[in-house]
């Protein structure tokens, strides 16, 4: 064959070099990729510090709105959050983990599952607006609960469901085949290897998977806009039939207000915001690899 | 092909196992020849040559276990494996016979001696027979050539009846010669014992070709079953 | 009925999965208190036919199965029967060691608990001694029970899953390819746990080990593929180990073990 003198040729030499260098571009680029989203990033947080750092006081935490923003707090914003994200999970995580493993583990394999969880997997991806709507019509209106936080919780049980079901199916699909085939050749029945070896492994990717949802949760404004949380409360709310507001909400309140010390506040609380996120994702990762490491 | 390697050394071990067959029919032939031409200096020279044969043994015996070892026969192959160790063992001590014809040839000497000669070639020349045709058999698995050898064996028994009577008289005759005269006894006896063991390759031949074990009586047909 | 000496034997055994016929007419008996080994080619079907003994086989949805096999003179795939009971008296132990992510002493009791142990904590701590002395096991990891069994060196989990196995005092211990996933060492032991777990059970190992098969089962059943398109896989000879490997009866079985197959 010629083509093994062609080889030794000049031309293989370039090859070579023509081939490290697209190499080298491309991790140029993807570099560039990487700080320019960083740099974004930076300069949002930047911007947001340098806002609310003055801002930032226990008044935060202790006052409710108020027109004088010396005075004004977060403190229904925040108990507001609080409570909903309690009632969110108390409704989501039960029935989410609860239809995920159904699911996944006692369903039959047909048409109507495989339906099921094609849509499943698809209102995760549905605008939260949707759901916002869904719950002003359903719950707010026909159950006439009004926009308290039950409905609030409702409707956001309903955004993070999908999420969770998910999840739990993903983490219950990784648990090992070897591991369940060993448990049912000790003469256990389908029950016993879910309830003692496949939720018990998937447990700590489920618990990271709920954290995540609602960490979700908690920065969504746009619903509960929707089922009229955007009011000006003044007051601890007292139960799940009170009216409310969230965090996010308050600090869109905040910003859309013309004076500029309002836009600290506003910083102020993003940075608040932010750490809670920031700590609820630290929560899921030491979960994670705490409870997976062990064993 | 699968078990190629395997296949080729059995072939050189069997051509080794033919080579020193050929060996100790050479030295059983050249020790009756000794005997009858009183050739001190041949005897010395079958000496020799039963260091070589022993050496090629030991060789040929360590070839079988290396390749037990290595290769890890299994069915067929162990059993011929098995069976080459057994011809090899039965070839040296075939060989010492040889060497034991040999050995008497320097004990008479040059000393007056009756012998019976005609029987002594005669059972060579048909244990030399039987041994090369048995190995024939052996190396390419033949068990019914092998189970007709050993009926050979009679004619070297009645042989060796001839001579022992022979050997009597003539120690009885000439009781001055008993001392020399007396050692033909053992060259029969070797040559009759070196017939013996062509049936044990025979029988090994046998084991290797089919898993059977038994002993080949040569008087007795009804044993032959294939 | 004549069962005393042979605990399992299949009649007229075919597997099917959806419509391929994987395992085709076999017909042998397990001797009591012996080892049994499968071997043959890989993809001759002994770990479908070793997997049809405790039913693990209907785990895959489009397998079913022809033919009886008889559990001391009783069909384990009778419609009254459930395949949870027979897997508590079949015990299985698989190819690459699978020990529960718990401790030591969780991945013996839990069988134990499952099938209905009630007693005390010492009762408790007995058994799972007494599975662990069985597997060869319980010097090495007494003092380290609540360890994770994940911890352990892969012939030692193993050996637990052999305890783990044995605690629940199966009747036969089916093993597939137990020692393929283990070095030489681990795979001695393995072997000579084997005899003298024959003493109490009835082990069928499946094996692509010709030389682990000799060296420690009774008897050996060989498998091959067969039929039109040889994509059904059958018992071609069974007979004990030592007939087998020095004289096989079929010229396929002795093409296999000296290796001239393929």
């Amino acid at each position: 064959m010629s083509t093994t003198t062609l080889i030794r040729d000049v031309n293989f030499e370039r090859d070579l070099s023509i081939r490290k260098i697209k190499g080298k571009i491309f991790e140029i680029l993807a570099f560039f990729a990487v700080l320019l989203g960083i740099a974004m990033l930076l300069t949002l947080l930047i911007d947001v510090f340098f806002d609310g750092l003055p801002w930032l006081s226990t008044r935060l935490f202790t006052e409710f709105p108020s027109r004088f923003p010396e005075k004004a707090g977060l403190r229904s914003a925040l108990q507001g959050s609080i409570w909903l994200m309690v009632l969110t999970a108390a409704m989501a995580v039960p029935i989410g983990i609860g239809a995920g493993v159904y699911l996944e583990e006692f369903a039959p394999q047909n048409r109507i599952t495989r339906f099921i969880e094609i849509n499943v997997a698809n209102l995760a991806g549905v605008p939260s607006i949707i759901y916002g709507l869904l719950g002003l019509g359903l719950f707010v209106r026909q159950l006439g609960l009004g926009r308290t936080l039950i409905a609030g919780a409702m409707t956001m049980a309903l955004l993070v469901l999908p999420i969770i079901i998910v999840t739990t199916r993903e983490a219950i699909r990784a648990v090992p085949r070897s591991i369940r085939q060993a448990a049912l050749a000790l003469g256990a029945t389908d029950w016993e290897v879910s309830r003692d070896h496949v939720l018990i492994y998937s447990a700590p990717a489920i618990m990271t998977g709920v954290i995540l949802a609602m960490s979700r949760a908690i920065g969504e404004t746009a619903p509960l806009i929707t089922i009229g949380a955007l009011t000006y409360i003044a007051f601890d709310p007292k139960g799940p039939f009170d009216i409310f507001t969230v965090l996010p909400i308050q600090i869109f309140n905040w910003v859309s207000l013309p004076q500029s010390s309002f836009h600290g506040l506003a910083a102020a609380g993003i940075i608040i915001l932010l750490l809670v996120l920031l700590s609820m994702n630290a929560l899921a990762i030491w979960l994670r690899n705490r409870l997976i490491i062990r064993w | 092909m699968p078990r190629d390697t395997l296949i080729r050394q059995i072939n050189q071990i069997q051509d080794e196992i033919l080579i020193l067959g050929s060996m100790v029919e050479q030295a059983t032939l050249s020790a009756v020849q000794a005997l009858k031409n009183r050739d001190t200096h041949l005897a010395h020279e079958i000496f020799e040559q039963d260091q070589v044969i022993n050496e090629k043994r030991f060789a040929i015996e360590n070839a079988i276990i290396t390749l037990m070892a290595t290769q890890q026969p299994m069915a067929r192959d162990l059993r011929g494996m098995t069976a080459m160790l057994e011809v090899n063992t039965e070839l040296e001590r075939m060989g010492d016979y040889a060497k034991g014809i040999a050995k008497v040839v320097t004990r008479i000497g040059e000393g007056e001696v009756v012998i019976p000669i005609q029987e002594i070639e005669k059972m060579a020349e048909i244990a030399v027979s039987m041994l090369h045709r048995a190995l024939g058999a052996f190396i390419s698995e033949n068990s019914s050539q092998a189970l007709a050898i050993p009926k050979e064996d009679d004619q070297v028994d009645e042989l060796f009846n001839q001579a022992y009577r022979k050997i009597i008289e003539a120690m009885i005759a000439n009781p001055n010669l008993i001392d020399h005269t007396n050692l033909m006894l053992w060259v029969i006896h070797n040559l009759e014992r070196l017939a013996d063991r062509v049936t044990n390759i025979c029988e090994r031949t046998v084991f290797s070709a089919t898993g059977e074990l038994f002993e080949i009586d040569g008087m007795d047909e009804d044993d032959a079953n294939v | 009925m004549d069962n005393n000496h042979y605990i399992l034997e299949t009649q007229n055994l075919n597997i099917y999965y959806g419509n391929f016929l994987a395992v085709k007419d076999v017909n042998f008996k397990v001797h009591r208190h012996q080892i049994t080994a499968i071997i043959g080619p890989s993809g001759c079907g002994k770990s479908t036919l070793l997997r049809a003994f405790n039913r693990m086989n209907e785990l895959v949805p489009s397998a079913r199965s022809e033919g009886k096999i008889l559990f001391n003179g009783e069909d384990i795939y009778d419609p009254s029967i459930d395949p949870v009971e027979v897997r508590r008296r079949i015990g299985m132990v698989f190819q690459k060691p699978n020990p529960f992510p718990k401790s030591i002493y969780e991945n013996i009791a839990w069988g134990l608990k499952i099938n209905g142990f009630r007693g005390s904590k010492s009762e408790l701590d007995d058994l799972v001694e007494q599975a662990l002395r069985g597997a060869a096991l319980w010097d090495e990891v007494k003092d380290k029970l609540d360890q994770s069994g994940l911890s352990l060196s892969g012939g030692q989990q193993q050996r637990l899953c052999i305890a783990r196995a044995i605690a629940i005092k199966p009747e036969v211990i089916l093993m597939d390819e137990p020692a393929s996933a283990l070095d030489p060492i681990a795979t001695l032991k393995i072997e000579d746990l084997m005899r003298e777990l024959k003493e109490n059970y009835t082990i069928v190992i499946v094996t692509h080990n010709m030389q682990e098969a000799a060296r420690v089962s009774d008897y050996t059943a060989m498998m091959m593929l067969t039929g039109n398109e040889e994509r059904s896989g059958t018992v071609i000879e069974f007979d004990r180990t030592d007939l087998i490997f020095t004289r096989p009866k079929d010229k396929r079985t002795e093409d296999y073990i000296t290796g001239r197959f393929g």
